[in-house]
């Protein structure tokens, strides 16, 4: 989130698209109610289903599976055509008025921007740059390196240049219109004008005192273009102003209590904790990995970029001193050569592509169950079988630790698999103490409330132990390149089982001589827990796990602790609550809800403000800014873009799939040429495996669009196990609409297998009004919808109360480019009924 | 339960006066249940079944969201979800909680024959005292809401206690403490009046509810549980919630006009006992099944 979930409350506009928070967040849903009670903020739900947030919206719409980017970048157009627009905002805070290269090409009827090749499915994107960029001189035995941004840009502050990026927005959803809409998505035209209207009715007449919020979740993630869409929602954000806001913003609900931060603590393969970029091989030392990955300042001549990430070396050496101690050295290059250096993708499909195809060998499976998540389910259990062991850490028997089990695995083939699984018993989350990252950035320490049963062990004793063994192993046998193990750091005061308090202290950091900060005068003994971020060095005198998360555990104590709920601004800052990453501050970019001169746009909602007096930023929230940056100094809220300012046009490599958003089609859907872009009807750089588990089906012999969703009555795939959650909802079920249940002759409770051409799902149907048949370009299309949670184990499955198959059997295994999430959302089945579960 | 703070109003089956009657002013108190912030997340269910020590129900799948086609003996507080098209076409998914609405004039203390198995308190709080539960399952008939449930096994009737023992203590009843979304309220029935009704006029002047209301049925004296409703002409769309409750008919004439003759009746009827008494002799003492454990309904 770039606010946060209390923040909600002070919106007056909610856009809910991709996303169920009222099933799948009722708690943080209690602030887009308190929201609509208190200040008549309205709700517009868009969805693929009529969910239980729909139940609460002022305005709903149905809308066709994988088609959001057609309908967000019909209101965008919307709010140019009818001047709903952040005129102040837009022209300050964005690069609306920068000039992009002449050569960069929109994508018309080809579908794709410049520089694509059609051999390879992928973009040179030279081009993708603002006018005036230069490239390096080509070094030899090297391929051609990008241009990078021009340090100074053109810029036309009358917007009126056919090459500024607001005159390629405008043209390029400028065939996004209702009527269009109407056939991409199936959302009727009148109710399309209805929710674009109200939507940017914040920006009616000229207002610029009203907010609007984008909330979104894993319906927007789970498509082969997801980072595409949330862009989508970002740039109609910064068109009208919202972002920086409180009450505005575009705000991601994370599905698990801590997924914020696991992808904060380095998640994802490409990134290192502190979303630094992993080093790659053609990265040989590390004053060529630093100058790769630290951007410099790119903006029109008279403005100024704080261009915060000037400062990633003193993140990564003090990262580096945090896991190698004393061996990390200036000489040494701070241990660099330690590093793995990321050579492919690493992702999650990909892992289990590797595994099907016998380059991985062995799986640490914790807290996730690898064969339920999916995507194409069937392909992770013939992966698995492959394997030669797996360790699996949960606390209840699983679909993982069972993948030899599977459904229709016959006793012959079961004895044929060799793989050797360990299931270890883990401590459950109320038997362990730790942070949880929430969505709004929080980490909040809990305490356990239980001692573990029987055997179980912490998560962090079984992998300690682990490592502690390999380091044995090393020990005694050192082998070609001992050092990146035999010389991380472990100074915990339990080796075998590492106090969470102390390894969260490890990644606040400290340092290792006194020191004094010049401005302030506050002195720091050697020893001591850093303050902040901004007390990082590059000279290898502090140390720090996670440079966001320096400032959570200092010498003040653990600041995750704090429960103080008093909030004197009224605004839900709650200061002293937890501890919110970055630098306790509570909405990001926050020197955007102020104008030019550094008054907020609505005084009723102050977060930050110039104090003319002090000569300083100043405020309720922590100002996410220079804090004596003159408003006439003209420098970007967005300090950690080189330029400034917020991005409607993503220049160079920050998108695989392009500088703006554009509509193509699920990797599987009912349409079979891009009403927006014949030339291209899928993302072009899509990568599509080809194992023989790798299968696509075509509308004519799968012509249902199916997604998958989650219930407030289960979590994930691990209620199953808890009868108070399986009496709430007993059987697993599809939705499917009344219009189609009607044509197939299917009554709510009967039997129905769902296929796709991966597998088959079979449960009851669930007969409702609430979905319904759609119109897409004048042909009648169906969907449904089917909740992920059950499986072949849990208690009515091992009582033989259901089919024990996974949705996950049905969906396929391609990913979104940028992000390398799955497409569970959008999928193509058909439906048939049959006679018992 | 607990009566440490509570004092009695009306007392089921009881001739005479009530004992402290008008000794005390207390607070009325009300659940606000404001449907139109629903979102049927089922905290309230969970919380009663804790909070009472319920065992886990068998319940299959029905074609709907909703946990289970009524309240059971052990399962007090449902939501009912009901899919409704508007005259327009748009669709509404309602969501109401359903429990007893602890009438101001309750229809089940009035049938009930038992003294003392159904108590009123000053609070307004309608709770059934199982121990003195004869089970004749008159309190089911006088229900105007189908809310109390007999149990097979204990031979007894339970519904809602409205936590008497959390509200004894000053705390609010469960399924208000666990409800997420602030769609639940407790308080003095004054205050739960206010607050519904400013909200119903918020959704009249502000989103396009122009019918919003409060549901208060005076049929039944008014209730302990109110509703704010989208519609408050069509009550019945929330799940049968009637338009105008009241006690049966057949109540009424049992405990008024025809009481007489029901006393004949039993008069005849402790004369059959006796006389059986005298033929047969003492009935031998049955276990009593414990009404908290594992019978199912």
């Amino acid at each position: 989130m770039t606010n946060g979930w209390v923040d909600i409350k002070n919106t007056d506009m909610m856009l809910i698209m991709g996303g169920n928070p009222a099933e799948n967040h009722p708690c943080g849903f209690k602030w887009a109610v308190e929201a609509k009670r208190v200040r008549n903020a309205k709700m517009i739900v868009v969805d693929p289903r009529f969910t239980r947030t729909a139940a609460v919206a002022d305005l709903f719409a149905q809308i066709r599976a994988g088609s959001d980017i057609a309908c967000l970048g019909g209101i965008i157009r919307y709010a140019i055509e009818n001047n709903r627009i952040a005129k102040d905002y837009l022209l300050n805070y964005t690069n609306a008025s920068f000039i992009v290269d002449p050569k960069f090409k929109l994508p018309e009827n080809d579908g794709v921007f410049s520089g694509f090749d059609t051999e390879k499915k992928s973009y040179d994107r030279a081009t993708w740059n603002y006018a005036g960029a230069v490239a390096p001189p080509p070094k030899p035995g090297q391929p051609p390196a990008l241009p990078p941004l021009p340090e100074k840009v053109e810029h036309d502050p009358t917007l009126q240049n056919p090459n500024c990026v607001y005159q390629l927005l405008r043209k390029h959803y400028s065939t996004y219109t209702p009527e269009m809409v109407e056939r991409v998505t199936g959302i009727p035209k009148e109710q399309f004008l209805k929710i674009a209207d109200l939507f940017t009715s914040v920006r009616k007449d000229g207002d610029t005192k009203k907010v609007a919020t984008i909330i979104y979740a894993v319906g927007w993630t789970q498509h082969s273009f997801g980072t595409q869409i949330i862009r989508t929602a970002a740039m109609l954000q910064l068109l009208l102003g919202n972002v920086g806001r409180a009450g505005g913003g575009v705000n991601a609900l994370r599905g698990h209590s801590n997924i914020q931060g696991a992808t904060d603590m380095a998640g994802i393969f490409d990134n290192l904790p502190g979303y630094l970029k992993v080093p790659t091989p053609a990265d040989i030392d590390f004053a060529a990995w630093i100058k790769r990955i630290t951007p410099t300042p790119s903006k029109p001549a008279q403005w100024d970029s704080f261009n915060y990430y000037s400062n990633t070396s003193k993140f990564a050496v003090s990262w580096l001193k945090a896991m190698y101690g004393d061996a990390a050295t200036k000489q040494n290059g701070w241990a660099f050569d330690y590093l793995p250096k990321v050579d492919r993708n690493y992702s999650w499909v990909q892992l289990w592509d590797n595994m099907y195809n016998g380059i991985i060998k062995g799986v640490l499976a914790f807290g996730m169950n690898g064969v339920a998540i999916g995507p194409d389910s069937q392909k992770n259990i013939d992966a698995l079988k492959k394997a030669d062991w797996l360790v699996v850490g949960e606390i209840y028997p699983d679909e993982t630790s069972e993948f030899w089990k599977a459904p229709g695995t016959s006793q012959e083939e079961m004895k044929k698999i060799q793989t050797t699984v360990y299931r270890l018993p883990c401590a459950g989350f109320a038997e362990k103490d730790g942070t949880f990252t929430n969505s709004a950035r929080w980490l909040q320490w809990k305490n356990a409330a239980l001692p573990m049963p029987g055997d179980c062990r912490l998560d962090q004793a079984i992998v300690a132990q682990i490592f502690l063994k390999v380091r044995d192993l090393y020990k005694k046998d050192p082998g070609k390149f001992p050092d990146p193990i035999l010389k991380l750091t472990w100074g915990y005061t339990t080796p075998t089982s590492p106090s969470l308090a102390e390894v969260l202290k490890e990644i606040n950091g400290m340092t290792f001589v006194d020191v004094e900060d010049p401005a302030t005068k506050v002195q720091l003994k050697a020893g001591q827990q850093l303050p902040g971020f901004a007390w990082l060095k590059d000279d290898g005198s502090t140390a720090c796990g996670n440079w966001i998360y320096c400032g959570a555990f200092t010498e003040a104590g653990n600041l995750t602790a704090r429960r103080d709920p008093s909030d004197p601004s009224g605004l839900g800052i709650h200061q002293n609550w937890a501890w919110s990453w970055p630098a306790n501050r509570r909405v990001l970019y926050n020197r955007a809800s102020c104008d030019l001169d550094g008054k907020p746009w609505d005084a009723s909602r102050r977060q930050v403000w110039w104090n003319e007096a002090q000569q300083k930023w100043v405020g309720n929230d922590v100002p996410d800014f220079k804090a004596d940056s003159k408003p006439a100094d003209h420098m970007g809220p967005f300090i950690m873009n080189p330029e400034g300012v917020g991005r409607i046009f993503g220049p160079l490599g920050a998108f695989a799939d392009g500088p703006f958003p554009t509509h193509y089609e699920p990797i599987e859907s009912p349409v079979e040429s891009n009403l927006l872009h014949p030339g291209q009807l899928h993302n072009p750089v899509v990568k599509k495996f080809k194992t023989k588990d790798d299968k696509f089906g075509a509308p004519k012999d799968y012509s249902v669009i199916c997604t998958t969703y989650r219930l407030t009555e289960h979590y994930h795939y691990w209620t199953k196990n808890n009868p108070m959650n399986v009496q709430l909802i007993p059987e697993p079920f599809i939705e499917v609409s009344a219009e189609m249940a009607n044509e197939m002759g299917i009554r709510g409770g009967e039997t129905l297998k769902v296929s796709s051409a991966r597998g088959s799902y079979i449960a009851k149907a669930m007969v409702t009004k609430r979905i319904k048949a759609m119109q897409i370009d004048g042909k009648k299309v169906y969907q449904i919808g089917i909740p992920i949670h059950q499986g072949y184990r849990g208690i009515a499955e091992d009582e033989g109360k259901n089919a024990r198959t996974l949705v996950n059997l049905l969906s396929p295994a391609v990913f979104d480019p940028n992000a390398y999430t799955p497409e569970f959302k959008g999928f193509l089945v058909k439906v048939e009924k049959v006679e018992k579960v | 339960m607990s009566q440490a703070t509570l004092r009695v109003q009306k007392i089921s089956g009881h001739a005479g006066s009530v004992p402290g009657e008008d000794t005390q002013r207390q607070y009325t108190v009300a659940k606000l249940i404001d449907v139109t912030t629903c979102i049927g997340c089922k905290a309230c269910e969970v919380a009663c079944v804790e909070w009472n020590d319920m065992p886990f129900s068998n319940t299959v799948f029905d074609n709907t969201y909703q946990t289970m086609p009524e309240t059971r003996w052990n399962y007090w507080n449902l939501i009912l979800f009901n899919e409704h098209e508007k005259d327009d076409g748009s669709l509404m998914w309602l969501m109401r909680k359903n429990q007893c609405m602890h009438c101001a004039d309750p229809g089940c203390l009035e049938a009930c024959p038992s003294d003392g198995a159904i108590i009123q308190y000053t609070n307004g709080i309608v709770d059934f005292q199982q121990d003195k539960c004869i089970g004749c399952g008159y309190c089911i008939t006088g229900c105007p809401f189908n809310i109390p449930k007999f149990n097979k096994e204990t031979k007894r009737v339970y519904k809602c206690t409205l936590c008497t023992d959390r509200v004894s203590e000053g705390l609010e009843p469960a399924c208000i403490k666990s409800c997420p979304t602030g769609c639940l309220h407790f308080g003095s029935k004054e205050d739960m009046l206010q607050l519904a009704n400013s909200r119903a006029k918020q959704l009249q002047e502000h989103s396009n509810y122009p019918n919003a209301g409060v549901y208060d049925p005076p049929g039944v004296g008014g209730t302990g549980v109110i509703y704010v409703l989208h519609d408050i002409t069509k009550p019945e769309i929330y799940g049968g919630l009637p338009s105008n409750p009241s006690i049966p008919w057949t109540v009424k004439l049992w405990k008024n006009p025809l009481k007489w003759l029901g006393n004949v009746a039993m008069l005849g009827g402790l004369v059959g006992l006796f006389v059986h008494y005298l033929k047969v002799g003492p009935k031998a003492h049955d276990e009593e099944p414990d009404s908290r454990e594992g019978a199912k309904p």
